[in-house]
C-alpha cells in the first residue's frame, strides 16, 4: 500500500526532475558545449548523492511547518503539489515545487486541526525572497572574478573554451548534488514520518537511516525525469539564455548552486553556529528562481537593457499564488479521500491538560491560574486547543510551546511482548537501551514527555543537551520511533 | 573527455596559427611578385606565381581541416560559426593574392616606369592592410581583448591604399602615351589590387562584430 501511496511523490520528483535539471546544464546542454547524455548521467548521479548525504536538513524545516502523520495524507500532500506544478505550468507561471509542497502542507494542517508553525512558515517564505537576491549577488560577484582572472591570464579562445566545458561541468554537478540535497525535502519530505523502512548499517560503517531510503527512491525518480524528459527542457532554455556567453552562464549556474548548497547544507549550519555566527535557515527553495535571480544579476551588471522585467511579477506572483492554490488542492482532496474514500488522512493528535501537564508547566514557571479550567477537558485537534490556550493572557510563544509539548496526549504503554518486537538497529535502538526499556516493563504513560523523564531517570543516555547538535538529533529520532513503537490507543 | 579537448585544442590551436601565416606569406609573396613584374624579371615573378598557388593549396587543406574538427568535435560552438566565417573572409584574401597575380601573368601590361613607385607603393599598403588583419585575427584567437591594438590599422591601411589607387588612376588617365585600352586595362588592375585592401576592410568590420559577440 505504501507503495501505491508514495507515488504521488514520485511523480513529483519526476516533474522536478524534468523541468529543474534544466537550470543546471540547460545552458550547456543549449549551447552544445556539453552533450545532453553526458549531462544527464552526471546531474542523475549527483542529484542521487545530495538527496541521499545532505537530503535531511531542508526536509526537517519542512517536518516543523506540518509532520503529516498518517501516509494518505502524505500521498494527497505530494499530489496536490504536483497538481499545481502542472497547473502552474502549464498556465506558463514560473512555478516552485518548494512553495507547491509549502501551500499542500498547510492544506494538510488545516484539515487536520493541526497548528501550522508561524515562525517556520515566516522563515520559509522570507528565504524564497531572499534567494534569488543572494543568487544575484554571488552572480555578479563570480561574473566580476571570472572576467577579470580572463583578462588577466589571457587564455587562448581554445582554452578558454575547454575551460569553460570543464567548469559547467564542474558546476553542473555541484549544483546537482545541491538540487538534490535541497530540493528532495519537497519530494519526499511529507512521507519521511510515515515511512515504514528501518534504518540499515552497511558493513556496520555507514548508516542508512529510512529517511535517506526514502531519499534515495526519490532521487532516483528525479533522475528518471532528468533522463526521459529534460532534454526538451534543455533545450530550450539553453535557447532561451543564449544571450549569456557561456562564461556569464558558468557565473550564474555556480550562483545557483551555490545558494541550493548554503539552504540545504547542514555541516555549514553547524559550522556557523559552532562558531557562533547566525545561521542560514535550511529551506528547500526554488531553483528556477535561484536561476533568474542570477540572471538579472548577470543582467544588471551589463546595464540592465537585457532584463525582462515581467519575470519579476511572475516570480513574485508565484511565492503567493502557488501555495495557495496547492493548499486549496490539498484540502479539497483530503475532504474527498477522508470522506468519500474513507482512508485515513490524518491521525489525531489530541490534547489533554492532565495533572501531570499542570505540573508540569507549573514547575517550569509558567502561571497555570487561567490552565485550571481547561483541565481534564479533550480538544480533539491542536487548533481547538490553541483556541482556549491563546484566551489565556500573559503566555508568551515559548511558554505555548511548552504547553502543548505537556498537554499532547499519546498513550504508551511498555510491554514485554513490544520490547521484544523491537528490531535491533533500527533507529539506533541497541541492545543496551532495550535494558533501559526493559525497566519500564508494564508502565503507561499518557504523554511523551512522561516517557521520556522516566528514561533519563534510568539512564543520562536520554539527557538531551542544550542546542541544536547531532546527539541530540539522534535522540529526538530513536525518542520519536519509541513513541510510536509503544502508542497505544485507548 | 575534457583532457582530450585540451589534446585537440592544442593541435587546432597550431593550424589555426599554420593558416594565418601563409595568408600573411601570401602577401610577402604577392609584394615580392609584383616588384619582379615591375622589374619585368620573369623568371622572379612565375616562381613567386607558383609559391602563392601552393601556399593557396596548404591554406585550403589548412582551413578546411579547422573548419571538420571544430564542427566534430563541438569547439567553441557559441563562436564557431562566427570563426568558420573569418576563416573563408581570410581565404578569399589569399585567393585575391593569387587571382591580381595571375591577371598580371595573363594580361602581361605595359607598366610605364612613372608608375612604378606608385603601383610599388599601392601594393605595399595593401600588403600592410592584410597583415593588419592577420594580427587582429590572431588576437582575436589569443586575446580578444588586444584586437582594438591592431584593428585600427586595417582602415588605416585602407584609407592610404585608396589614396594612391586614386592617384595611380587619374595620372593613369592624363598620360598622353597610353591607348584608351592601355588606359582601361591598368585602371582595373589598380582596381583589383585596391579591392584586397577592401576586403580586408570588411573582414576587419566582421571581426570588429564577432569581438562584441564574444565580450564575455
Amino acid at each position: 500500500m505504501f507503495a501505491f501511496f508514495i507515488s504521488s511523490g514520485l511523480f513529483l520528483g519526476w516533474s522536478l526532475g524534468a523541468n529543474d535539471a534544466s537550470n543546471v546544464f540547460g545552458t550547456a546542454v543549449g549551447a552544445r558545449m556539453i552533450r545532453f547524455k553526458t549531462a544527464a548521467i552526471y546531474c542523475s548521479i549527483f542529484i542521487i548523492l545530495g538527496s541521499v548525504i545532505s537530503g535531511a536538513g531542508a526536509s526537517h524545516t519542512l517536518g516543523k511547518l506540518g509532520a503529516v502523520n498518517a501516509v494518505a495524507g502524505a500521498f494527497i500532500v505530494a499530489f496536490a503539489a504536483g497538481i499545481s506544478v502542472y497547473l502552474m505550468t502549464k498556465a506558463r507561471y514560473p512555478v516552485s515545487t518548494s512553495q507547491a509542497i509549502v501551500g499542500a502542507i498547510i492544506g494538510w494542517n488545516l484539515f487536520s486541526g493541526s497548528l501550522t508553525d508561524y515562525n517556520s512558515l515566516a522563515k520559509i517564505v522570507g528565504t524564497w525572497v531572499v534567494c534569488p537576491i543572494i543568487s544575484a549577488i554571488i552572480a555578479i560577484g563570480l561574473y566580476k572574478v571570472v572576467v577579470f582572472s580572463i583578462r588577466v591570464l589571457k587564455p587562448h579562445m581554445l582554452t578558454l573554451d575547454a575551460m569553460t566545458r570543464f567548469g559547467l561541468l564542474l558546476v553542473g554537478a555541484f549544483g546537482s548534488y545541491s538540487l538534490g540535497a535541497n530540493n528532495i525535502a519537497n519530494v519526499m519530505g511529507v512521507f519521511v514520518p510515515v515511512s515504514p523502512f528501518s534504518d540499515i548499517s552497511l558493513f556496520g560503517l555507514v548508516k542508512f537511516s529510512s529517511a535517506q531510503q526514502l531519499f534515495l527512491i526519490g532521487g532516483i525518480a528525479i533522475a528518471v525525469g532528468v533522463f526521459t524528459y529534460s532534454k526538451r527542457v534543455m533545450e530550450t532554455v539553453g535557447e532561451g539564455i543564449v544571450s549569456l556567453s557561456p562564461v556569464a552562464a558558468f557565473a550564474v549556474v555556480s550562483a545557483h548552486s551555490i545558494v541550493l548548497f548554503l539552504f540545504a547544507s547542514q555541516g555549514l549550519e553547524g559550522f556557523l553556529s559552532n562558531h557562533g555566527l547566525p545561521t542560514i535557515p535550511l529551506v528547500p527553495v526554488s531553483s528556477s528562481q535561484a536561476i533568474v535571480g542570477a540572471v538579472i544579476g548577470v543582467g544588471l551588471l551589463k546595464g540592465g537593457s537585457s532584463i525582462r522585467w515581467r519575470l519579476f511579477g511572475g516570480i513574485s506572483s508565484g511565492w503567493v499564488v502557488t501555495p495557495i492554490i496547492a493548499a486549496a488542492v490539498s484540502f479539497i482532496s483530503l475532504f474527498f479521500l477522508q470522506n468519500v474514500f474513507e482512508q485515513e488522512t490524518f491521525r489525531p493528535v489530541r490534547y489533554q491538560i492532565t495533572g501531570a501537564a499542570l505540573e508540569r508547566i507549573d514547575q517550569a514557571g509558567i502561571a497555570v491560574g487561567g490552565m485550571k479550567k481547561l483541565q481534564h477537558r479533550n480538544y480533539s485537534t491542536a487548533s481547538r486547543f490553541n483556541d482556549r490556550v491563546a484566551g489565556i493572557k500573559g503566555l508568551k510563544r515559548e511558554d505555548r510551546k511548552f504547553i502543548f509539548s505537556s498537554a499532547e496526549i499519546n498513550h504508551t504503554r511498555i510491554t514485554p511482548d513490544r520490547i521484544d518486537a523491537l528490531p535491533i538497529g533500527t533507529h539506533g535502538v541497541t541492545e543496551k537501551q532495550k535494558t533501559h526499556l526493559k525497566k519500564l516493563e508494564g508502565r503507561t504513560f499518557s504523554h511523551n514527555w512522561q516517557l521520556h523523564n522516566a528514561l533519563v531517570d534510568i539512564s543520562p543516555y536520554w539527557q538531551l543537551s542544550t542546542g541544536a547538535n547531532e546527539r541530540n538529533q539522534e535522540v529526538t529520532r530513536e525518542l520519536a520511533h519509541l513513541y510510536k513503537w509503544f502508542r497505544h490507543d485507548q | 573527455m575534457e583532457f582530450n579537448i585540451l589534446r585537440k585544442k592544442l593541435i587546432i590551436g597550431r593550424q589555426i596559427d599554420d593558416f594565418l601565416d601563409k595568408v600573411s606569406e601570401s602577401g610577402l609573396m604577392f609584394k615580392q611578385g609584383m616588384d619582379a613584374y615591375l622589374k619585368a624579371n620573369k623568371v622572379s615573378f612565375k616562381r613567386k606565381i607558383e609559391e602563392i598557388a601552393d601556399t593557396e593549396h596548404q591554406g585550403d587543406a589548412l582551413r578546411r581541416s579547422v573548419e571538420e574538427q571544430l564542427y566534430m568535435k563541438t569547439l567553441i560552438p557559441e563562436s564557431r560559426g562566427d570563426v568558420l566565417k573569418l576563416f573563408e573572409s581570410m581565404d578569399s584574401l589569399l585567393d585575391r593574392f593569387k587571382g591580381v597575380l595571375w591577371q598580371f601573368e595573363i594580361e602581361q601590361p605595359e607598366i610605364l616606369p612613372e608608375f612604378n613607385e606608385d603601383f610599388k607603393e599601392l601594393v605595399l599598403c595593401v600588403v600592410e592592410t592584410v597583415e593588419a588583419i592577420v594580427r587582429s585575427s590572431r588576437a582575436f584567437f589569443v586575446n580578444v581583448f588586444s584586437v582594438s591594438d591592431h584593428i585600427h590599422k586595417v582602415s588605416y591601411w585602407e584609407t592610404q591604399s585608396d589614396k594612391i589607387s586614386t592617384k595611380l588612376q587619374k595620372n593613369i588617365f592624363k598620360c598622353q602615351e597610353l591607348r584608351l585600352s592601355q588606359k582601361l586595362q591598368l585602371r582595373d588592375l589598380v582596381r583589383h589590387v585596391d579591392k584586397i585592401a577592401d576586403r580586408a576592410e570588411d573582414v576587419a568590420d566582421k571581426l570588429s562584430i564577432y569581438i562584441i559577440k564574444r565580450s564575455l
